[in-house]
């Protein structure tokens, strides 16, 4: 199925693509057919820089259970930097 | 049919990646497949799925032509830059998808194109899977000079007001007075877009107007059964539908 479901965000950060190091501007999460994936679905990370080109991408497929994890990890490592008071 | 040929024939087939003046004039890439010989030989333009132009389509291209067939497969994504095919389709979904408007002006350029050979008998079919039997559909309603339409299992030829976008603003089914060329769809029971009802409701449809169709739907199968890479791959329903996508194109391209 093709669901078209698609979120984009611009981001700050860096990514290790194929070639190296580059800077990220834009992250979208989607879920639709999966590419490597052995599942019909999966969740589409793709951290992205559009401006480098196409293969300026980190790509990450997930379960959905595998995506609800990886927020909850993310709410707890933000939750205790922000606790921590050490800055960026 | 598949697997039907002459051990004693000649068959010889060419495919390359070549580019046409499509949309706008824009010079995109196409994948074109063509049996060797001076024909007369009747086209396909062959849409791509959304997850890209693919080595899937490129052998789905090549398919048609060993069949006798000149095939060409545009780039649809080719205005979103170059990479790997799954590179270029994020881009694409980063982008919220390519535009169907840019889908119809593309076709109906290869639709031309395909005309336009010296090779050619003058009848042209189109094909896709997924979201390309959904612009299938949407191209055969929207661009005359078609002789056949295969819908491989499109999802959103029905679509709520709701899922309307921008890219995506008409739902191929309120097209369907337009459809002037017979269609082939094929289906899966089990699939969740198109589901059952939705191509029921479009059967109905093409029904109520009188439309040349025929529907055929399949148990034990869901979205994307004739993708032999992927778990959804059902190789008995693959065949049988195969075979059903010859035959029509058999009976309205070469008759």
């Amino acid at each position: 199925v093709c669901t078209n479901i698609a979120q984009t965000t611009p981001i700050q950060g860096s990514g290790k693509g194929a070639s190296g190091w580059f800077t990220l501007s834009r992250a979208t999460v989607g879920y639709d057919h999966a590419t490597h994936l052995q599942t019909e679905h999966a969740l589409l990370l793709d951290f992205l820089n559009p401006a480098l080109g196409v293969d300026a991408r980190v790509a990450v497929e997930l379960t959905l259970d595998s995506g609800r994890a990886l927020i909850s990890q993310l709410q707890a490592a933000i939750a205790a930097a922000e606790a921590s008071g050490v800055a960026e | 049919m598949w697997n039907s040929f002459r051990t004693d024939s000649h068959q010889a087939t060419t495919a390359e990646i070549t580019r046409y003046a499509a949309g706008g004039g824009d010079l995109i890439h196409a994948y074109v497949a063509r049996p060797e010989g001076d024909g007369p030989f009747p086209g396909v333009v062959v849409l791509h799925h959304m997850p890209g132009w693919d080595e899937f389509y490129q052998e789905f291209t090549r398919r048609l032509a060993s069949h006798g067939y000149t095939a060409i497969c545009p780039d649809l994504y080719c205005r979103f830059g170059h990479g790997t095919p799954d590179d270029v389709t994020a881009t694409v979904r980063s982008q919220g998808g390519v535009a169907d408007e840019s889908v119809v002006a593309d076709s109906g350029a290869a639709l031309s194109w395909l005309k336009s050979l010296p090779t050619s008998n003058g009848k042209v079919g189109i094909i896709g899977s997924c979201s390309a039997g959904r612009h299938a559909v949407l191209v055969a309603s929207r661009v005359s000079g078609f002789d056949a339409v295969v819908d491989l299992w499109g999802g959103g030829v029905v679509m709520a007001p709701e899922q309307l976008t921008e890219k995506r603003p008409i739902a191929p089914i309120s097209l369907t007075a337009n459809l002037n060329a017979p269609l082939l769809g094929i289906f899966g029971n089990d699939d969740q877009s198109p589901t059952p009802a939705q191509v029921d409701q479009h059967e109905a449809e093409l029904k109520r107007l009188g439309k040349s169709y025929e529907f055929h739907r399949y148990d034990g199968a869901g979205h994307g059964f004739f993708y032999y890479h992927v778990p959804a791959y059902r190789p008995q329903q693959a065949m049988d539908g195969w075979a059903k996508v010859f035959t029509f194109f058999g009976t309205h391209l070469k008759g």
